[in-house]
């Protein structure tokens, strides 16, 4: 019996469960084994559901045995971001606020996984309540990147992310608002999709700006990305923010053929501003998919230097109105001691919130304030329209616009924590995509001198992971190299 | 001139309803300052005339039948309260009422 299941991707595992040459439980025990081996290390889960996992994997053997159709995720072991509502174990967004919190009902997204026959291996750490770019804004713990356990895993999915790079769960799930998929995506050399706002429901995602939030998966491949999209995606009657739109078969999308496409590079996002290695890696991506018959055409984003100022004031006004439910009454921390109602809310939040979300949260009530709601807030959603704009024009002329995923690759524990303005801007290259609305995928493109990984980013039209799936799948296929295991966890 | 005075950032406390201490009011006028400072980049732009995106969809309303649905029952929607008597979630007084 092998015993390195945990490298597999989770569509070599769903084959070999379904195809009786594993069982499920072996599979499980193979990622517990792991996770025992390194999480010490790399501090990816802040909860391990180890027996439920177990009983779950269980539950699916007994099915295959029954004769019984297991699903296309049969047997896979997942990781869950501690922002998604799970009735087993607690859903604390790794807050203090939320210690604790058991929520009554699964999320649409982790109800579907489960049908399709998923096995939860737990909860992840992330930045507190998706707000970081490093996952050290955790009150929990700090995750280590699998590459160099000095350097940040990227953020705010931070767990989700060294989860798979360190081979601990075969498929994990993030939420990305500004970039907090692609960009942990980038930082340790997996794949991460954010899709069309829409495409998945976000019932069960605990808000943090709503008109940017959108789930997704990251995986060890692209073809994984396709299952778990095709599996995910559609409309739920619980959010009415989900697209009624038919959703295709993604994985009819894995053709390695890009002949003919046309392939968008931003001029502004190719300036001075870019580590020269960065750019060098992109290229040489570029080239590869150029090599398959793709032709390069330059266009131009002219709004960009602008998507920072509207980003922070669009996600911490949003912020700052979600985040006023967690008041000490219904559920969560509250704080001891207090003599009236408004000491009660006061006391809870002020005790409750880490400094980085009370920062944000600070934020977003002075650009909604009074006297400040048109210069600030009303002005950032007119300069949105103008981004959004930027990139219809673009698809005018090419079906896929590629550019770095972060200008460059994982910083140091603590090197951007004492200045919030200097990590807010290491999310330049992800959050024009969820200000647009369009989805984007991060993939590693190789490693540079430092021996980290550097991350390409591939954004297209609403609606069409198609189109970017083709030409993720087409590189990952010719690019000729395998990322292989991250130094610090072989 | 500084773009946030710690009387700004009094203010916006009271509407967070966050207390915060000395050092973190001092801290904030900084940070806070720094931030806005760098959106007024917006300013370089003209919008007049520009329609505001609040969001990205192309739907308006989402409307379904109004149809009595399963819900919660009060046991699991009370169940992660920190004070409840049972029925109701529990804070202190809000009206004295003088009967103590």
């Amino acid at each position: 019996m092998s015993n390195d299941w945990y490298k597999k991707t989770a569509h070599e595992i769903r084959d070999a469960v379904r195809a009786k040459k594993v069982t499920a439980l072996e599979v499980t025990e193979s990622h517990l084994a792991r996770i025992e081996d390194v999480d010490g290390k790399v501090k990816a889960f802040t909860d391990v559901w180890a027996d439920a996992a177990r009983n779950q994997a269980k539950a699916v053997d007994a099915r295959i045995k029954n004769g019984e159709d297991v699903g296309v995720l049969a047997g896979v072991p997942i990781g869950l971001k501690d922002v998604f509502c799970t009735k087993r174990g607690t859903t604390t967004c790794c807050s203090k606020i939320l210690k604790g919190y058991r929520s009554p009902f699964d999320g649409t997204a982790v109800e579907r996984l489960q049908n399709a026959g998923a096995v939860f291996l737990g909860k992840l750490n992330m930045d507190e309540f998706a707000m970081g770019s490093s996952t050290e804004n955790s009150s929990v713990q700090i995750t280590r990147n699998p590459w160099n356990l000095d350097c940040v895993p990227g953020g705010s999915s931070g767990g989700s992310a060294a989860a798979i790079a360190a081979d601990e769960c075969a498929i994990t799930l993030g939420s990305d608002t500004g970039g907090s998929i692609r960009q942990p995506a980038a930082c340790v050399g997996c794949v991460g999709i954010k899709p069309t706002y829409g495409r998945i429901s976000r019932y069960g995602l605990v808000a943090f700006a709503s008109s940017l939030d959108q789930i997704g998966p990251f995986t060890k491949d692209v073809e994984d990305t396709a299952i778990a999209l095709n599996v995910m995606c559609g409309r739920d009657p619980k959010d009415s923010t989900s697209a009624d739109l038919a959703v295709p078969d993604f994985t009819k999308s894995l053709k390695a053929d890009v002949s003919g496409l046309r392939i968008g590079l931003p001029k502004e996002y190719y300036t001075d501003a870019l580590n020269a290695e960065m750019r060098e890696k992109i290229m040489d991506a570029v080239k590869v998919l150029e090599r398959q018959g793709a032709k390069v055409v330059e266009v131009s984003l002219p709004h960009t230097d602008y998507a920072i100022a509207v980003y922070y004031i669009i996600c911490t006004a949003e912020a700052s109105a979600n985040l006023a439910r967690f008041d000490g009454v219904r559920y969560g921390y509250r704080a001891p001691g207090v003599g009236s109602t408004q000491e009660l809310y006061t006391r809870t939040k002020t005790d409750g919130y880490g400094p980085e979300v009370r920062r944000r949260i600070m934020l977003g009530t002075y650009v909604l304030s009074s006297g400040y709601y048109d210069a600030y807030y009303l002005k950032a959603q007119k300069v949105r329209s103008l981004i959004r704009k930027d990139f219809t024009d673009a698809f005018e002329k090419c079906d896929v616009v590629l550019t770095p995923t972060s200008p460059t690759a994982a910083f140091k524990i603590g090197e951007k924590s004492a200045n919030p303005l200097e990590m807010y801007l290491s999310d330049i290259y992800t959050i024009s995509v969820n200000l647009a609305g369009i989805p984007g995928l991060s993939m590693p493109c190789g490693l540079v001198a430092s021996g980290l990984p550097a991350g390409i980013q591939i954004m297209a039209k609403p609606f069409d992971e198609e189109t970017i799936l083709r030409v993720a799948y087409t590189y990952e296929q010719k690019r000729g190299f395998e990322m292989g295991t991250p130094t610090a966890v072989k | 001139m500084a773009k946030i005075t710690k009387a700004d950032v009094e203010y916006v406390a009271g509407l967070a309803q966050l207390t915060l201490d000395e050092a973190t009011k001092e801290k904030l006028v900084g940070e806070m300052g720094d931030i806005l400072a760098y959106m007024d980049k917006l300013n370089e732009l003209n919008t007049d005339g520009i329609e505001p995106t609040m969001h990205v969809l192309e739907m308006s309303n989402v409307f379904r039948e109004d149809e009595v649905q399963p819900s919660l029952d009060r046991e699991a929607a009370l169940a992660n309260a920190p004070k409840t008597d049972g029925e109701y979630f529990l804070v202190p007084k809000i009206l004295d009422t003088g009967d103590e």
